[in-house]
């Protein structure tokens, strides 16, 4: 008796830990959901729905290529830049037609992708290294490019920026798609399953015969794309071009996604959905506390706590 | 008798599930220079860093200089005069030569402004009698190896060492260098300062210690002058095998192969050479033959079946697999001609120890079990499940991650990953360290029967009985360059010994042959 008195604080306290690391994050989102619903005037609104979904979804794009990175034991810190050039990118070239912009946009951020990737493959330089070195160029070249802010009009980007289906809007619906493509990535295919391995043991999986360098370059080619895809989905809902401020600090809201989501820093498991989920965190965080009127530098302290608090729980199961 | 510089008594250490040092005594006196040698995990690496202050011994005093210490840091013993000189060397590559010799104690001008001019003449004469004529004002990273590992020295003698540790000082050394290395150590004993040499490499140890300690299993097997052991039997001690046995059964000569084999080779690896690693090694191995390698520590063993495997950068040498030539230096490539390594060092490269036993058996084969990038998981499972049950793999469920697995579970994992390649050729580097003696003989009778079933088997093993009983020949490394081979009756103990230590009677033998 008196041994199982003393083993079960200990037990109880893993299991909480082990369940928070798995559900802490839905149980967040649900509790915020509560609350707000409770507190809330005007929360339960289709308008509110809007602007909630709208924010969220570029960070949602952008935190599913940072989640396929940090899987890979690396990080992404050009996220952002690549979605300024891509605004950049967008307005010189939407004279010649949406799609040719796109088309160049994309070419951009592959460009940046491969660089990244490269420098971190092939050369062997530390992933935050070598997309800090982008990270700062990146914005640069696209203040060389633009150098402010201008409208655009094109009525095809705006209704992409402002429209939706049955009341959801378009963005939401591209982050959802894009979601559910990379997390069947993940599941389904030979390059998750590759990335995984990778991430958890690059030399193990680099005497397994299996292609690292090809993944690696693939990783960051597929993360600059999907943050040119939210740099376009913002300018289109912004309906202007704004390379100074598109993206500031989107490095850092993705990469809090992904890790509150339950994606280990270390590399080798990717958690899409719990991704998506983070990001749907810090945007109802953010979201209750301005509409209660709260100092923004409030959101950034909540901020911390939920990441502290991710941090903790993901502690318990790296020990085990 | 020279003045005592450092008493060890009953040192012991204890990581989690390890007793690493157990009881271990150590003398030194001024001028002397002690070989201290050991397989794998004998507890050198431990005891070297006990003396340094890297750890704290669990029990046991050491008495440096007549007073009891106990270092807290590696500075602190620094400071005292134990200095170390590790095979990678800790200065900082991107201050200048004459910076790093003088890194702490740098000559000051009397504005206390550091004096330049100063530092440089001196350091170019200090490092002169180490035979390195350099421009000390270039960056410490410009220099190669050796010299670098000079500097080091250097700058370990002029921090008034008493005593200096040299572990494994000449792995990346030149002959020339090495020869260097040896004027330096001769002089450091001379100015009655007490070294600590470790070296695999037994020429090393006779051209200059006098005395030796010989660890094994932690503990100190053997203690006395190095004169009055042959390397015969300083080979024995350390692999700890009968002496007695050694010497009754006598010379035997090493013949040539005699089995009548008339298969091709499915593997030739021709003249493999790498810089300092190995120096042209050739192996055959024919399907269904298990081809040994023995050697010590460092004699080149894992790097050569790192070479076949494609994953060691070579300066020149050929591999054919089944008479294709295999282009040198990719893992993919060699994996696509049917080889298969399982490295030495199971957890850090071989097992994925996040993914599950599923992903890890399918890791290497997944490309096949896919169509368009896409993993049918019915094959997967499939294959999974056949291996599982072949190898009799004791995992909770295929969803098991690896890393919660025993040793002998892991290996078999990775030996069910190579063997859903059906690879022509199987590498084994250590397949049985580490793993409880029931998996141990599952492994090695799985060896046995792969074998028969065709495969050409590399065998490497530090258990002599292993590598004896499992081999069909034996190749013998040393140094990074083949030194014998035995066949047939000739794989016994006694002659594998011999060649391991590469003695006179043995090259005698050889010639005869």
């Amino acid at each position: 008796m008196a041994e199982l008195a003393l083993r079960t604080p200990t037990l109880d306290k893993d299991r909480v830990l082990q369940w928070l690391q798995k559900y802490g994050v839905y149980a967040g989102v649900a509790v915020l959901l509560v609350v707000n619903i409770a507190i809330t005037p005007h929360f339960l609104s289709a308008e509110n729905f809007r602007t909630q979904a709208v924010q969220v979804a570029p960070v949602i794009i952008v935190a599913l290529g940072m989640a396929l990175v940090i899987g890979t034991e690396g990080v992404d810190l050009s996220v952002g830049a690549v979605m300024a050039l891509s605004a950049s990118v967008v307005a010189l070239y939407l004279g010649y037609g949406l799609l040719p912009a796109l088309l160049v946009v994309a070419l951009f951020a592959a460009g940046v992708g491969l660089a990244n990737g490269a420098l971190v493959a092939f050369i062997g330089v530390q992933p935050i290294v070598a997309t800090l070195a982008l990270m700062v160029g990146g914005r640069g070249l696209a203040l060389v490019l633009l150098p402010q802010l201008e409208d655009l009009r094109n009525p095809t980007l705006a209704s992409l920026g402002s429209g939706d289906v049955l009341g959801f809007p378009y963005l939401i619906l591209v982050a959802a798609v894009l979601a559910l493509i990379v997390a069947f990535v993940v599941r389904r295919t030979t390059f998750g399953r590759q990335l995984l391995a990778i991430g958890d043991s690059r030399p193990a999986a680099q005497l397994a015969g299996l292609p690292v360098r090809r993944v690696l370059i693939i990783v960051y080619v597929v993360s600059a794309l999907l943050a040119a895809v939210a740099g376009v989905l913002a300018t289109a809902r912004l309906q202007a071009s704004d390379p100074t401020s598109l993206g500031n600090l989107m490095e850092l809201s993705a990469i809090t996604a992904v890790v509150v989501g339950g994606t280990p820093l270390t590399g080798g498991r990717v958690n899409i959905a719990g991704t998506v989920a983070g990001a749907v965190l810090i945007q109802l965080l953010t979201a209750t506390l301005i509409k209660h009127d709260l100092p923004p530098s409030w959101t950034q302290i909540a901020q911390a706590v939920v990441i502290v608090a991710a941090v903790y729980a993901a502690r318990g199961r790296g020990k085990r | 008798m020279p003045e005592e510089v450092l008493a060890v008594r009953g040192l012991g250490k204890t990581f989690p599930g390890v007793r690493a040092l157990d009881g271990v005594d150590l003398t030194l006196h001024a001028g002397e220079v002690h070989a201290l040698i050991g397989e794998n995990g004998a507890g050198k690496s431990t005891l070297i860093k006990l003396l340094t202050g890297v750890y704290r011994p669990d029990e046991g005093t050491i008495v440096f200089e007549g007073r009891e210490v106990s270092f807290a840091t590696p500075l602190e013993a620094q400071k005292a005069g134990i200095s170390t000189i590790y095979q990678e060397v800790n200065l900082i590559p991107l201050l200048s030569v004459a910076r790093n010799l003088f890194l702490g104690r740098e000559p000051r001008n009397r504005f206390g402004v550091l004096d330049m001019a100063r530092m440089n003449r001196e350091a170019e004469e200090t490092l002169a009698t180490y035979g390195v004529r350099v421009d000390v004002r270039r960056p410490l990273r410009t220099l190669g190896v050796g010299a670098q590992q000079m500097v080091a020295l250097a700058r370990a003698v002029a921090t008034d060492a008493r005593i200096v540790i040299m572990d494994e000082p000449t792995s990346s050394l030149e002959p020339r260098e090495v020869e260097t290395l040896f004027s330096v150590i001769r002089r450091l004993r001379d100015a009655g300062i007490a070294v600590v040499y470790v070296s695999h490499r037994l020429d090393e140890l006779y051209a200059v210690c006098s005395t030796v300690t010989v660890l094994r299993d932690g503990r100190r097997v053997h203690h006395g002058t190095l004169a009055e052991l042959d390397r015969l039997q300083l080979v024995s001690t350390m692999l700890g095998r009968d002496l007695g046995e050694v010497r009754t059964e006598g010379l035997t000569k090493f013949t040539g192969d005699h089995s009548a084999a008339t298969d091709e080779p499915v593997l030739e690896a021709k003249e493999l050479t790498a810089k300092h690693q190995l120096h042209g090694v050739s192996v055959s191995i024919r399907p269904g033959e298990v081809v040994g390698l023995g050697g010590l520590l460092g004699s080149g063993r894992t790097e050569t079946a790192k070479a076949i495997a494609g994953a060691l950068p070579l300066g020149s040498g050929s591999v054919t697999v089944a008479g294709v030539p295999l282009r040198a230096g990719s893992t993919p490539a060699a994996i696509r001609a049917g080889i298969s390594l399982l490295p030495e060092d199971r957890k850090s490269e071989g097992i994925v120890p996040g993914l599950s036993v599923r992903e890890n058996i399918a890791l290497a084969v997944l490309p096949r079990l896919s169509r368009f990038g896409l993993v049918s998981e019915v094959k997967v499972d499939s294959i999974v499940d056949t291996f599982i049950k072949r190898l009799r793999i004791k995992a909770s469920s295929p969803q098991q991650k690896v890393g919660e697995l025993s040793g002998g579970n892991q290996q078999k994992v990775l030996l069910a990953r190579w063997l859903a390649m059906n690879p022509k050729v199987l590498l084994l580097d250590e397949p049985t360290r580490g793993i409880d003696v029931g998996a141990k003989a599952e492994v090695q009778k799985l060896v046995d029967e792969l074998a028969a079933d065709g495969l050409g088997v590399l065998l490497i093993s530090s258990d002599l009985e292993e590598l004896i009983e499992g081999s069909d020949r034996v190749v013998v490394l040393k140094d990074g360059a083949v030194v014998g081979e035995l066949s047939g009756d000739d794989v016994t103990e006694d002659n594998l010994m011999r060649a391991i230590a590469g003695s006179d009677n043995l090259q005698g033998v050889a010639a005869d042959g």
